[in-house]
């Protein structure tokens, strides 16, 4: 196989996209080809393995926090994938558990659910909680123990928030596995989370928490601003805008690349 | 009405609603949402009735109640009597006949679109096969402007996805540059910003803004934020081309987008306002996908195709630049397959174009849908066989930010050499001239890169050719 590349293929130094891949004719080349599709398999492959929940447990557990492990209706991978419904609703067996927990004066849940990439809880949850926890005991937060949710789906945030009353809802989710980033971790959080009545205009989104996108601290970062907006404004969702830097110019604006130079 | 006895079964299925999502070809949204046919008999039961239904009884039968619902408002109060003159006294049946046959020209089907309804469509390419959506719309002809002319006929563009896990600029810039080195880009240049945040909105939109001028390409940009933050970039001044926004077809679905007619309107009226474009003033780009309004429990009943068409109201309120239907991004919940995407790809191509609007297509898929490049490749070809309008370009068919997998630059070439297709009229001349393209519309031979970015990127790599 030939290793054609063009003749820009120094900027792949500032992107992970497939750029100055070369051509057959004007096609994909055979190294390229072959090369999608070896990540397109470890890609499927990423969706179905299940996440190691008594491995997660320790993890939060040895940061000094409790957990509470808790499943959906959706039974298995192949009813969650089918099924988005039932991935919004706790099991029967969940909610029991919950109530046996009491819920008392929560400010906020901090929920962390498979979602569609184990990998991407597994790798980015602990340490991001490492740094997200302590900031919310500094703000006095009353946190009851994080959850963990098995097939879980956004919304399913919603329901640990009516439970324990809680102002304030976040949700760590593993988001769909993409070629070059199998594990890559989504934030929302939601004001006032009503299960049921919550939208996802209702939300807010950090995405695209990996290695090669946003690192621990600009998610943090981007989460506390909105945290600290909506508790000043009462919501959150489309209405709340993220202008964690407001106060630049027009020519701060005009960032310079190598293009604009 | 809306019954039938058919092999030695009786059907009545009572509503228009609900004999519509009965007829709809198989697709998982709608077993979600327990609006499907029970079986392949029911099916095609509801097929047969729904032959014989009048167009006109979709002006009398709302699928959403008018009182309750802003896009039932907009379809019935917009529509127009005359354009619908011509086929009022069809059936859906007849509808289909009608549309294959030579009477239905490209001037007559213009000329009749205002007097459809999403409905309507909606009905009639559900007793359509595939070659039955690929010979009526590749008839239809929608040509939109700004700074280029979308949808001249054997022409098909492209929308350079240069998107970037933390919209870093540099990283923007680098997929930019491959896109324009590749030929892609005359439909639009638009980012999907990684998160809702002003300033990176803003940011994106000066740098594409100063990219543009400073090449003198003949296209536009978009960054897809919200619509109500693109609404404050304009606010602060910065320059926006094209106002995106995702829309569905029904009003309790674009509640959950944050969005209402009333919003959309003063975005509108603002992005007119700039007077940016230099050919025409088509400044809006929407994007829509079967199963948006079940995913946020809001379909009322409706099956997701019907749902779809609907958001095409939306859309035609606007005189959108183009709207993209992003089929596969959804994932198996709505669309299970690759036999699923595509069947819906190509029916939401025909109902936008039959509604008169300029419809490109995502042609993609996640890693969670049993489908592959292949499909892709069968979804590609048939679009670009029907006319579409554009289709994305991302580099390898890779999305870094979104996660998913479009069309890649190499796609589009390939289905312009296969089908002999060319960029907009533009666009085309400024590749050519640049020695991007040759005269058959071919990349060149790449020895050395062509003059105007030779500058850009020597400085990184300290001069020579490499």
């Amino acid at each position: 196989m030939t290793d054609s590349k063009d003749l820009w293929h120094s900027l792949n130094q500032f992107t992970p996209a497939r750029i100055a891949q070369g051509r057959a004719g004007m096609s994909q080349t055979t190294r390229n080809s072959l090369e999608f599709q070896l990540a397109h398999a470890l890609a499927r492959d990423a969706v179905n393995i299940p996440l190691d929940f008594a491995q997660l447990e320790q993890g939060i557990n040895a940061l000094g926090y409790t957990t509470l492990t808790l499943q959906t209706q959706a039974e298995n991978q192949r009813l969650y994938l089918q099924r988005p419904d039932l991935g919004r609703v706790l099991s029967a067996s969940a909610v029991s558990c919950l109530q046996q927990h009491p819920s008392t004066q929560a400010d906020a849940v901090v929920v962390v659910a498979d979602g569609l990439s184990s990998k991407a809880i597994e790798q980015h949850a602990v340490p991001f909680l490492r740094l997200l926890l302590p900031e919310l005991q500094a703000k006095t937060y009353q946190l009851p123990p994080v959850c963990l949710i098995k097939h879980g789906r956004v919304a399913i945030g919603d329901a640990v928030a009516d439970h324990y009353a809680a102002r304030l809802c976040i949700v760590l989710i593993g988001e769909r596995p993409g070629l070059s980033s199998p594990d890559s971790m989504g934030i929302y959080f939601t004001y006032q989370a009503k299960s049921g009545i919550s939208t996802d205009a209702d939300r807010n989104c950090i995405s695209n928490i990996h290695s090669n996108g946003l690192s621990y601290e600009q998610a943090l970062k981007k989460l506390l601003f909105l945290l600290h907006e909506a508790e000043k404004c009462q919501f959150s969702g489309v209405a709340l805008k993220d202008e964690t830097t407001e106060t630049t110019t027009v020519n701060e604006r005009r960032q310079i690349n190598f293009l604009l130079d | 009405m809306y019954k039938i006895h058919t092999a030695k079964l009786s059907y009545d299925f009572k509503t228009l609603r609900n004999l519509m999502a009965k007829a709809t070809p198989p697709r998982s949204g709608d077993y979600l949402a327990g609006v499907a046919a029970a079986n392949n008999l029911e099916r095609v039961a509801a097929q047969w009735v729904l032959a014989d239904v009048p167009l006109k009884q979709f002006l009398n039968e709302a699928l959403v109640p008018y009182e309750q619902d802003e896009v039932t408002r907009l379809i019935i109060d917009e529509h127009d009597g005359v354009a619908f003159a011509p086929v009022s006294h069809f059936t859906v049946g007849d509808f289909r006949d009608w549309l294959l046959s030579e009477q239905a020209n490209t001037k007559v089907l213009t000329s009749i679109a205002a007097g459809l309804t999403p409905e309507m469509v909606a009905a009639v390419s559900k007793i359509m096969r595939i070659q039955d959506l690929i010979l009526v719309a590749k008839k239809c002809r929608v040509i939109t402007r700004f700074r280029g002319t979308i949808g001249l006929e054997n022409r098909l563009s492209t929308r350079l996805q240069p998107n970037h896990p933390t919209d870093n600029p540099a990283g923007v810039a680098a997929s930019l540059l491959d896109g324009l080195l590749y030929g892609c880009g005359d439909a639009v240049i638009g980012i999907n910003p990684a998160s809702d945040n002003l300033e990176a909105t803003s940011r994106l939109l000066y740098m594409l803004n100063d990219v543009i001028d400073r090449y003198a390409i003949p296209t536009q940009s978009c960054v897809l934020a919200h619509v109500t933050t693109t609404l404050k970039a304009i606010e602060q001044g910065a320059p926006v081309d094209l106002v995106f926004q995702s829309i569905a077809g029904t009003q309790q679905a674009n509640d959950s987008f944050g969005i209402n007619l009333n919003v959309l309107h003063e975005a509108h009226l603002a992005a007119l306002e700039l007077k940016r474009g230099t050919l025409g003033n088509n400044c809006m780009y929407f994007e829509t996908g079967q199963g948006s309004a079940l995913s946020a429990n809001a379909h009322e009943g409706m099956d997701q195709q019907t749902c779809e068409a609907r958001a095409y109201a939306v859309a035609r309120k606007f005189k959108p630049l183009l709207v993209n239907t992003v089929v596969g991004f959804i994932g198996p919940e709505y669309l299970y397959d690759g036999k699923q995407i595509i069947r819906a790809g190509l029916e939401d191509h025909f109902c936008g174009k039959l509604l008169g609007l300029p419809m490109g297509c995502d042609v993609c898929y996640t890693n969670h849908a049993e489908a592959d490049q292949d499909d892709m490749d069968m979804l590609l070809t048939q679009f670009a066989v029907a006319g579409g309008t554009f289709i994305m370009g991302v580099p390898g068919a890779d999305d870094v930010m979104l996660n998913y997998q479009s069309t890649s630059f190499h796609d589009a070439l390939y289905v312009r050499q296969v089908l002999g297709l060319r960029p907009a009229p533009e666009f085309e001349r400024w590749l050519q001239q640049h020695g991007i393209f040759n005269a058959d519309n071919q990349l060149m031979a790449q020895r050395q890169l062509p003059a105007l970015f030779k500058p850009a990127v020597q400085k990184l790599t300290g001069g020579g050719n490499d």
